[in-house]
């Protein structure tokens, strides 16, 4: 029993982590943009936060865990926005190809935010010194009530507020693309450009906004990284990027719905860490085991393309520019 | 006196390049009324109407909406005058549901509040009798539906004058007539309905007047209960112009293609191509005349391998005549039928996008039929060097170079090269379909000339064509065919075009004389 | 078609003399190491141009450091190659990761394995015939997706890198030398059996013959051959494919099967000819690098050359800059990065024209 609740609490986080990705991933999906630079964001919304976090904590006397807390918050959501606007800018208005733009995008990410995350190392005195302990806790703080309460505290809990944002997040997500007006002038953008410039719709300042509000929800999937599943500190081994590839085929399996990708994050944890609790696995089998998540992915994909139910598949326009002229 | 009238589009002019698409055209819309606008393809209706939803910009004219003079846009002014056109290719999102379809870039609040907009199209539906559900996704509507959410959609948001165009076109007999129904509801409700059509009966049966439209140019309009068939057509279609193409008898034609029982189904399951049974004989040109999409594109894609056709169809052809051996196209895919030896030679409607490869240079485009020839697996250059160099010399294509992207040639040298090439690997049979579209007279001219050239030679000769002058002057035989069906097919020489117009429009004739 | 008519109309350009169009492209090369200068600069407040000498030596500075780019840089463009047919029939391969990991495993398993009992010329030819049918593998599960039920092939190929990655994982630990290590280390270390051969004293020469011969043999196969023919035209429009009786099926499964072959190659030639271990960085994400080549150099291998050598320059520049001013390795990313992010900005203005509305269009307009 505890066992099986440690495995869930762990896949919870991983799962948190991912469902920032994934949801910031869908919106912007949802404007036709294939934004392949989700590993990149999520680099650079971490590393912003933990930029934030770190100054404020090395020039503050007494630093307030609260206040480190909105600094890297902030700093996490512009740099992520940031990012989404470089490629917005380039695939919208300067039409370059989407795929690549976003591949770009996750080399400069993840090339900026590890040279960042190299000094700032340097700068608190050496390889794996950097730890932004006081802001670190403020985002893993928990109600002690709640999550005492023996093991369905521990279920329920025991995360810091970020875990349940993330919810908060995919279920606003959910509502803004099934309810709202905005979000339904959206999703006719990511379906039939042409259809939706006709009905007055601005496609290019929706596709600008989605990537870029997109974008920022995926970074905050960075900022929980550092500050909750690698406690406030750095390291430099690509856990990241391969969080945001997963973050990119949990919008597949999820086939583009926000409210899905919660429990499909989650699961996506427990496939993950799986290998911890079941005994006798070689060091071998254990990476066989992390394959999981992607091997159902595929077979999503797979399945939903054999099925063609119209409701499973990508925007239709996914991957295209959008531009009046040629049409 | 003035606001009796809905619009007035008073001597509108529009050209696209060196075509004039509309030329000074005057047209009025009474409220109240059903208003047929009546031509054939390439007439200038959907233009005109386009100016009208705000889609082009006039070059020239005056329009009157109300009695005032207004200037059009963008669609956003037209709905702002209560202008709403339903265009042929509708514009509606699949994933969306009807309601959602309806509300899609209207201001409004946050949330769409579902209710109000389902009650709302309630309303319209109960008022003229539409029958939409609210909550239906448009994938899994039928093209009638779809159609019938645009009609709502315009009136939701408060068109007071409709322009549909050729709604008919893609409706079974039941559905026209309950469009018919609504149509006439809300007429009696005040609406203003313009309907462009070049269906007959259709504005004998619906509309209150009807405006002719010929070659860009307003003809007249009447009241339909003044008018007939025979006179709309005469109008329609104009008095016989005389082209000069010259039409040498065949010479002892041999029946090379049976066509028998052929039927084609498109990817929704619905007939494109009705049971025809047609020979096309070597040494004539056969005329296939129809409104655009009754199964012409159908007929030569199917024949050619491109379109599978449902069993039981049968294309055989016959290289030395009815009596000889015979191989059967039906079933084959353009290389097989190749393989076969059958030599045949298509220019398709779609010619840069089906017929060429735009991006590609005259010397690609030369080898995209003859690339596989020999056994080496290297594409022979210098061949289509060759060619190229010939079609641009025996045809007078204006280039730059041979190694120019088709892209960048004139749409008549674009069918220059295309035409050219096809000829140039000898067929047994050619296709054309629309072989002179958009092309100026002289290269016009140039192709009747080719073909004519092809049929001395003993080519079986197809010729899908819109112009009844062309049709009737170039061709031996020509069959027309309507709504996927063949109404029958008339002698070239004897043939008047009020009896194609009849028969592209009505199905009645049979067996007019094989 | 809206009421207010952009102030700028963009318009697609017929086309561009050669020249100016590498021009734009060098403009905007220069523009991105302005821009990078300046980021080095307020980062370090390092000398620049200083930085861009030290570049220079990291890259070229020895006839060791030259070997080392070239060897790194033909990879690269060995996995570009690879991808070029597939970009040229407009199917987004960015698996090459992937293949290039599996045709390394299949590599490795034949030098761990059959080490002993073959010479190197042996081990050579059933090394490359393993990596390439490995590649081929891992490129026809998308494309025979794809053929069948038109599943994306972007996605698809994307998930196949990380079950190449995870494999990968799973074989280093199965080969793990010494045991506790978890990593393979130098396959044949004493006997060097199916390593690449000197040739003419030059250790990675044998690598930059095959790549050039590649190279060059792709260029050929996609303009000369009738398979790569078909090819454009499949890319360019399936519709005339059809009409041509080119079977689009089975052009989009053979060139997979070749596109996954040559990046398969590319991990044969990083194993066997360069690093004689593997692991799961083996590719070392030159097979998302090598996308971005193969798409700016438009399909054409020769122009890879060039890309290849500058982002493998840039890469070796700032590793040597990062041990000289105490940055670290990373500083090359972001220099590749926004050098990247320029030269995709670039296109646009090669492809397209910026026409200014005039006065009299606006008045019209707004009538």
């Amino acid at each position: 029993m505890t066992q099986l609740i440690s495995l869930l609490t762990s896949a919870i986080v991983f799962g948190t982590v991912i469902l920032y990705g994934a949801v910031g991933e869908i919106i912007t999906e949802k404007s036709g943009n294939l934004n392949l630079g989700v590993p990149g964001i999520m680099y650079l919304g971490g590393i912003a936060g933990l930029a934030a976090a770190f100054f404020y904590e090395m020039h503050a006397a007494e630093p307030v865990g609260a206040i480190g807390l909105v600094l890297s918050f902030l700093a996490a959501v512009a740099a992520s926005m940031l990012g989404g606007l470089i490629y917005a800018f380039l695939t919208i208005t300067l039409r370059a190809n989407q795929n690549v733009t976003g591949l770009t995008l996750t080399i400069f990410g993840a090339g900026l935010a590890n040279l960042f995350g190299g000094s700032l190392n340097n700068l608190a005195g050496g390889v794996g010194q950097i730890s932004v302990a006081v802001t670190s806790r403020a985002y893993r703080a928990y109600i002690p009530a709640l999550g005492g309460l023996g093991n369905f505290g521990k279920l329920f809990f025991s995360f810091g507020f970020m875990a349940y944002l993330a919810i908060a997040i995919a279920v606003a997500a959910s509502w803004f693309l099934g309810r709202s007006r905005v979000g339904l002038n959206l999703r006719a953008v990511g379906e039939d450009p042409a259809t939706a410039d006709a009905a007055g719709i601005n496609v290019t300042r929706y596709k600008y906004l989605a990537t870029c509000v997109g974008a920022a929800i995926s970074g905050l999937g960075g900022l929980y990284y550092t500050m909750d599943y690698i406690k406030g500190t750095w390291s430099i081994d690509g856990t990241a990027e391969a969080l945001g590839w997963l973050a990119v085929a949990l919008v597949i399996f999820a086939t583009w719905r926000p409210l899905r990708a919660i429990w499909s994050a989650y699961l996506f944890g427990v496939l993950y860490w799986a290998y911890n609790y079941i005994t006798g696995l070689s060091r071998g089998s254990v990476e066989l085991f992390k394959m999981l998540p992607y091997l159902v992915t595929i077979l999503v994909l797979v399945a939903v393309s054999m099925r063609r139910s119209k409701e499973s598949q990508p925007p239709k326009s996914l991957g295209l520019s959008y531009f009046r002229e040629e049409r | 006196m003035a606001e009796e009238f809905a619009v007035r589009m008073v001597n509108v002019t529009k050209t696209f390049g060196h075509v004039m698409a509309n030329n000074k055209v005057y047209l009025e819309l009474r409220k109240g009324e059903i208003l047929s606008l009546l031509g054939e393809n390439g007439s200038g209706k959907t233009t005109l109407m386009n100016m009208l939803s705000g889609i082009y910009f006039p070059d020239e004219g005056q329009i009157f909406v109300g009695g005032r003079e207004v200037t059009i846009a963008s669609p956003h002014d037209a709905y702002a005058l209560g202008i709403g056109m339903v265009h042929q290719h509708f514009k509606l999102v699949d994933v969306l549901t009807a309601a959602e379809n309806i509300v899609l870039g209207l201001p409004g609040g946050v949330v769409v509040d579902r209710k109000a907009v389902a009650k709302k199209v309630r309303d319209i539906c109960s008022r003229y009798g539409f029958d939409v559900d609210p909550d239906k996704k448009v994938y899994d509507m039928s093209v009638s539906e779809k159609q019938t959410l645009e009609i709502v959609k315009t009136l939701y948001r408060g068109a007071e004058i409709l322009i549909l165009d050729e709604p008919t076109a893609v409706l079974t007999p039941q559905e026209t007539e309950k469009l018919f129904a609504v149509m006439r509801n809300m007429r009696d409700d005040g609406k203003s309905i313009i309907i462009i059509t070049h269906k007959l009966n259709e504005v004998l049966a619906i509309s209150d007047r009807v405006t002719v439209l010929r070659h860009g140019e307003y003809i007249g309009d009447m009241d339909t209960s003044k008018a007939d068939a025979r006179a709309l057509t005469d109008m329609m279609v104009g008095r016989t112009v005389t082209l000069n193409i010259q039409r040498d008898q065949p010479v002892s034609p041999q029946r090379r293609l049976e066509i028998r029982n052929l039927t084609v189904k498109d990817k929704e399951g619905v007939v494109r191509l009705d049971d025809i049974n047609l020979d096309v004989y070597a040494g004539e040109i056969l005329g296939v005349a129809g409104i655009s999409g009754c199964g012409q594109k159908e007929l030569l894609e199917a024949i050619a391998g491109l379109q599978s056709a449902v069993s039981g169809s049968s294309v055989k052809y016959r290289p030395t005549g009815p009596d000889g051996p015979a191989e059967e196209l039906v079933g084959q895919n353009p290389r097989t039928i190749a393989e076969k030896g059958v030599r045949l030679a298509f220019v398709p409607e779609d010619r840069l996008g089906m017929g060429l490869v735009a991006s590609m240079t005259l010397v690609g485009n030369m080898m995209l039929k003859q690339y596989r020839a020999g056994k080496s697996p290297l594409v022979d250059r210098r061949h289509p060097h060759e060619l190229a160099e010939q079609i641009v010399r025996q045809l007078e294509v204006v280039t730059p170079s041979i190694d120019t992207p088709v892209r960048k040639l004139s749409g008549g040298n674009v069918q220059k090269v295309l035409v050219g090439r096809e000829i140039a690997a000898h067929p047994t049979v050619l296709m054309s379909a629309y072989a002179v579209r958009g092309l100026d007279i002289n290269t016009s001219y140039t192709i009747y000339r080719l073909l004519n050239e092809q049929k001395k030679a003993g080519v079986a000769v197809i010729y899908v064509g819109e112009d009844l002058d062309v049709l009737l002057q170039l061709c031996d035989r020509i069959a027309v065919l309507c709504g996927g069906r063949l109404s029958g097919v008339l002698d070239g020489r004897t043939a008047t075009k009020e009896q194609v117009g009849y028969m592209m429009t009505t199905l009645e004739h049979k067996e007019a004389g094989i | 078609m809206t009421n207010h008519e952009p102030l700028i109309h963009i318009a697609r350009r017929d086309g561009m003399a050669w020249w100016r169009a590498w021009l734009i492209r060098l403009a905007a090369a220069v523009l991105a190491l302005i821009v990078c200068a300046l980021f080095i600069y307020g980062l370090t407040k390092l000398n620049p141009v200083k930085v861009y000498a030290a570049m220079w030596q990291g890259a070229f500075g020895s006839a060791r450091r030259s070997w080392i780019t070239v060897r790194d840089a033909s990879i690269l463009l060995c996995i570009g190659v690879g991808l070029a047919p597939a970009f040229m029939m407009r199917f987004w391969n960015v698996g090459a990761e992937g293949q290039v990991l599996m045709g390394g495993c299949a590599t490795a398993a034949v030098l761990i394995y059959c080490g002993r009992a073959l010479s190197t010329p042996a081990l050579l030819l059933i090394g490359a015939a393993a990596s390439i049918a490995a590649g081929v593998l891992w490129g026809l599960v998308p494309a025979l997706f794809k053929a069948r039920w038109n599943t994306n092939e972007t996605l698809f190929t994307l998930m196949m890198n990380y079950i190449a990655i995870q494999l990968t994982c799973f074989l280093v630990a199965k080969w793990e030398n010494p045991k506790g290590s978890n990593s393979v280390g130098i396959i044949n270390q004493q006997t060097q059996a199916g390593w690449f051969p000197s040739l003419f004293g030059q250790q990675y020469l044998l690598n930059v013959i095959i790549v050039l011969a590649l190279t060059v043999g792709m260029f050929l196969y996609l303009k000369y051959t009738k398979q790569g023919y078909e090819i454009s035209v499949v890319g360019e429009s399936e519709n005339t494919a059809r009409y041509a009786g080119i079977s689009v099926r089975r052009v989009i499964i053979r060139t997979m099967a070749l596109s996954g072959a040559v990046c398969g190659l590319s991990g044969f030639i990083a194993v066997s000819g360069a690093s004689h271990t593997i692991s799961a960085s083996t590719a070392g994400g030159r097979g998302f690098t090598a996308i971005i080549v193969a798409w700016m150099a438009k399909f054409n291998t020769f122009v890879m050359i060039l890309i290849a050598l500058l982002l493998v320059f840039l890469e070796k520049g700032a590793t040597q800059i990062a041990s000289q001013f105490h940055l670290n390795d990373y500083a090359s990313e972001v220099v590749k990065g926004i050098i990247l992010f320029f030269l995709l900005g670039s296109e646009f203005f090669i492809q397209y024209r910026l026409r200014f509305r005039s006065h009299t269009h606006q008045k019209e307009a707004e009538a």
